[in-house]
């Protein structure tokens, strides 16, 4: 596939429209009306979002409330459940990628995702990062070893394990498994980053690593996390969604939503006032 | 809304000492007063060292409140509570350094010889005092309408203040030989009109408080 995301034509619009600042960047994913079902259970009740680009969208909401099957419709995860079902669109790169005839295989390389426990192959720390690349044709050894440093050093992993490449990646601390798995993903030159809460099994300097990390990554790639974490939802996140009962209850920019959210009810969740 | 209920409760706490304390700065300035006309010295040196306890209840609020603010990282309304109790308790510290203030002049007229107090300074006490409960109201049930109506009290006392100078500035010339009783004066009418404007920014932090945006009554 061929992507061309930021159409000109798209950008002059916006400054036509001089809209405001909740779409003052360029949206990466349009979702619209997407409701995603489990049998007849409607799990995501049209959701609307428009993700922007090189920036952070943190999802919050309880357990339940539609934020992961959210997040995995993105890149058709929940395609995997014999039972789901998803309606309306999500519009990347002017495709809505819901759509049957999408090569669901190319867009996990462009909408890469990292899961809440690290789950490295296990081989080495360096065939973990080839494997897909290999799987894919690339046999060319010194492209590879430029790939495997690059994809570690944005995934701030090179420094701690430039000097055992061949170990075997289960060698590696909770965190830095982590951050594999986020070199893993980031080889394969993805542009969005899917993120289920990626540091909730990690300990407070992991999580820490995780977080400078993403920050790191928004110059690069648009991210959408699920967090559990308040604060690391305010702290790393541009933008924040909460879902309750499968509905966005309120889109908005993180510093609007953690000190003035306009619903009562995300305020409630966010205060830990719930129930 | 049940959850966090030690954290409310915290959170009441605080609010309840916010509000003594304002009683208490409130007395400090009647009695300031009342040693001014009653030319009381004793009640004057009363307030001056009674202020070192308001500045302990300030530092007492401040504490409490950042313990709260790092230990329950609170958001949005919480959040904005705890940085309105701040604000609040620092105003008060400084409307407690004014009336400590006023009693200090009291000393200095007391060595000198007796001149008549202008009862213009009473009556911006009086408004001033309302205006203090007012806000103590305000503050309480986080109530806007009056915090907003703060600044029209406020407008009076600075009519009130203005009327004092220049009646201050009348009579300089009538009494020879009295200006600095004179000059004394003018600064008790100062003290108390600053206070007042310490009352308006305490209505900006409940505004802050229940909206969430920063509005100056000051104006």
């Amino acid at each position: 596939m061929n992507y061309t995301v930021d159409s000109p034509k798209e950008t002059k619009k916006e400054k036509l429209l001089n809209y405001s600042t909740q779409f003052n960047k360029e949206v990466v994913l349009d979702v619209k009306n997407l409701s995603i079902f489990y049998g007849n259970k409607e799990a995501v009740k049209r959701a609307n979002m428009g993700i922007e680009k090189n920036a952070v969208t943190a999802l919050i909401g309880p357990s339940g409330c539609g934020k992961s099957t959210f997040i995995r419709s993105i890149n058709r995860m929940n395609d995997l459940i014999p039972s789901s079902r998803a309606e309306g669109e999500i519009i990347y790169d002017g495709i809505n990628i819901l759509r049957s005839d999408v090569n669901v295989v190319a867009l996990r390389a462009e909408i890469g995702m990292v899961f809440q426990k690290p789950n490295p192959f296990p081989k080495s720390i360096y065939n973990n990062i080839t494997h897909a690349l290999k799987y894919n044709g690339q046999k060319n050894k010194q492209a590879l070893d430029q790939i495997v440093e690059e994809s570690l050093r944005k995934a701030a992993l090179w420094d701690e394990v430039k000097d055992r490449l061949h170990q075997s990646a289960l060698s590696l601390s909770g965190g830095q498994q982590q951050r594999l798995c986020i070199a893993r993903t980031l080889a394969m030159e993805p542009r969005i980053l899917l993120l289920d809460e990626p540091a909730s099994a990690l300990d407070p300097v992991s999580n820490a690593k995780i977080e400078e990390l993403i920050l790191q990554l928004k110059e690069d790639y648009s991210i959408v996390i699920v967090t559990h974490n308040m604060s690391q939802a305010s702290r790393v996140s541009d933008k924040t969604a909460f879902f309750f009962n499968g509905d966005v209850v309120e889109y908005d920019d993180t510093k609007k939503i953690f000190t003035n959210p306009s619903e009562t009810k995300t305020e409630e969740y966010i205060s830990g006032r719930f129930g | 809304m049940v959850a966090r209920e030690q954290f409310s409760a915290d959170l009441e706490a605080i609010q309840k000492s916010i509000i003594s304390f304002a009683f208490e700065v409130d007395t400090a300035l009647k009695q300031a007063i009342d040693a001014l006309y009653e030319r009381n010295s004793d009640l004057a040196y009363r307030v001056i060292e009674n202020d070192e306890i308001l500045n302990k209840r300030d530092q007492d609020i401040n504490e409490a409140t950042i313990q709260l603010i790092a230990m329950q990282q609170p958001v949005a309304t919480d959040l904005r509570r705890l940085v309105a109790f701040l604000r609040v308790s620092t105003d008060l510290e400084r409307m407690a350094d004014h009336a400590k203030n006023i009693a200090k002049s009291v000393n200095r007229l007391n060595v000198l010889s007796p001149y008549e107090i202008p009862l213009a300074i009473r009556d911006m006490q009086e408004v001033v005092s309302k205006m203090i409960h007012s806000a103590i109201q305000a503050f309480e049930e986080e109530d806007i309408s009056k915090a907003k109506k703060l600044a029209d009290l406020d407008n009076v006392v600075d009519s009130m203040y203005g009327e004092l100078f220049r009646d201050m500035l009348d009579e300089r010339k009538a009494e020879a030989g009295k200006h600095q009783q004179m000059m004394q004066l003018v600064f008790v009418g100062r003290f108390v009109e600053r206070i007042g404007d310490h009352i308006t920014n305490i209505g900006e932090g409940i505004l802050y408080l229940v909206k969430g945006t920063s509005i100056d009554l000051n104006k």
